[in-house]
């Protein structure tokens, strides 16, 4: 009796100890699972994989600090994919802060695939006004990004002198932790056209399912595991597939402790 | 510099952690930085990204008439201001009658070119899909009618127009079922989040001081 009532009362510290142990031993014993990837991470890949080399993609960095562990992964990944197909990447973003934050992964991936600013890609900064940015860009890019984040004239660089609006950009990639994904979906894909998939944090995910079933997005990589999934496509294991191991064993903890309480709860319900 | 960054960074994570024993100085202490600098970034953003280039100096470089347009949204946002002042805060209701028939404009459109038309078009599907193979034809028409008496049940659970009973409430009942079944997906992904934000915040601190 006595033990049935810890059960339905563990204190909340034990639980919180447990959760952190098991998110930390699988990171520093660099513990290994094998990852299957899903339709809609395979879907996304795809876009990118099918485009003609030159074609122009369109990442949205449409995140900040808060979500950074789900969405970096994410964004380096596309990243590689983009210029291993030797695809121009134009890089904006809504949130100011999230642009600066993105600026250490982009010059990673660009030094380590030896892509060359202005000729592969191009950094066009932030600018508010978020969905009259959006639906302004359809007209003409330069009417709101005359210059790139270092106001540089954006004509003067070479990839640029062909690309002026949507019909000039084969894929939009929103990654985002908050609405800005659906805003591009609903005011960018519906009316010029364009095809787009997100990479979303865990928690907007589901509310994006809909749009992959109606066929507006190509596809969705979704939290930590679909960021592992497109780095298991691209070939390179970062951050997302060494924090799967960890994720998966407080999943099994987290379930532990719901099956725990409620045993717990209604044997002791059941014995009153 | 960055070296000192990553440790009042790695300071301030195990700060916040601490809350999770108890309450104490060191979590008020971050919370409230926290807020601080949230606030001075909003301050400086509204000034760097909007008033100053967007408002002043789109003024001074500009040099027809055209350039007067911009007197409306100033004199649009000094009203917004005027909020603060009690005897006078009607003022402030001008801009934001402005915004929302603005925003509703925009949204309107949005709502019904970009969600409810191709959410409605999604949802109109053959029951019975024909594949390539049988167990693709099972799986595809399964998927289709779970769809379809998914999207039903839902309407009718919040169709409070008629009474709930007969048919109709066994049609809510299943409507809850699917409920039910999509905030547990939303909540399962939302636990998922949390643990790999977690796991981000670890691997850093792990990363300083070089166990992983």
């Amino acid at each position: 009796m006595k033990f049935l009532k810890l059960l339905s009362t563990i204190d909340r510290r034990i639980i919180y100890l447990a959760v952190g142990l098991v998110v930390i031993i699988p990171l520093v014993l660099k513990i290994k699972m094998p990852i299957r990837v899903s339709r809609e991470v395979e879907t996304a890949y795809e876009t990118i994989e099918n485009l003609p080399p030159g074609s122009v993609v369109l990442i949205s960095i449409d995140y900040d600090a808060t979500s950074a562990p789900e969405l970096t992964p994410m964004f380096r990944s596309v990243l590689r994919h983009c210029f291993r197909k030797d695809l121009k990447v134009l890089y904006t973003g809504q949130l100011a802060i999230g642009l600066p934050l993105a600026q250490y992964d982009l010059d990673m991936v660009t030094k380590e695939m030896n892509a060359v600013y202005g000729v592969d890609y191009v950094n066009l900064g932030y600018r508010p006004g978020g969905v009259a940015v959006m639906l302004g860009m359809g007209r003409e890019i330069r009417d709101f990004f005359a210059t790139d984040y270092k106001e540089v004239p954006i004509d003067s660089f070479p990839m640029m002198r062909t690309i002026h609006n949507y019909n000039d950009i084969a894929v939009i990639v929103s990654l985002a932790h908050g609405l800005s994904a659906e805003y591009w979906l609903q005011y960018v894909v519906s009316r010029f056209g364009i095809r787009m998939f997100a990479g979303v944090t865990g928690v907007v995910a589901p509310a994006l399912y809909p749009y992959l079933q109606a066929g507006q997005l190509t596809g969705i990589i979704g939290g930590l595991q679909g960021a592992a999934e497109y780095e298991t496509l691209v070939g390179k294991a970062e951050t997302g597939t060494f924090g799967m191991p960890a994720q998966s064993f407080a999943h099994l903890m987290i379930l532990f402790f719901i099956i725990l309480g409620n045993v717990g709860y209604f044997v002791l319900r059941r014995r009153q | 510099m960055n070296l000192i960054g990553t440790w009042i960074a790695v300071g301030l994570t195990i700060a916040i952690f601490s809350f999770l024993y108890r309450d104490n100085p060191l979590y008020k202490f971050a919370e409230h930085l926290y807020v601080g600098v949230s606030a001075g970034y909003w301050v400086i953003y509204v000034w760097a990204f909007d008033v100053k280039p967007m408002l002043i100096d789109e003024f001074l470089r500009q040099t027809g008439f055209e350039k007067w347009i911009l007197v409306i949204p100033a004199i649009f946002g000094v009203m917004m201001i005027m909020r603060w002042i009690s005897k006078i805060s009607w003022i402030s209701r001008w801009p934001i009658s402005f915004t929302v028939g603005m925003a509703a404009g925009l949204g309107i459109t949005a709502a019904v070119q970009g969600f409810i038309i191709p959410q409605i078009q999604g949802t109109l599907l053959p029951l019975v899909s024909i594949g390539a193979s049988p167990g693709q034809t099972f799986s595809q028409s399964l998927n289709n009618i779970c769809i379809f008496v998914g999207v039903v049940s839902v309407i009718l659970f919040f169709y409070f127009s008629i009474e709930h009973k007969g048919a109709v409430k066994i049609g809510s009942k299943v409507g809850i079922v699917f409920l039910m079944v999509g905030f547990g997906a939303s909540f399962g992904y939302t636990v998922m989040a949390r643990i790999s934000l977690l796991i981000g915040r670890l691997s850093f601190l792990l990363n300083v001081v070089g166990i992983r």
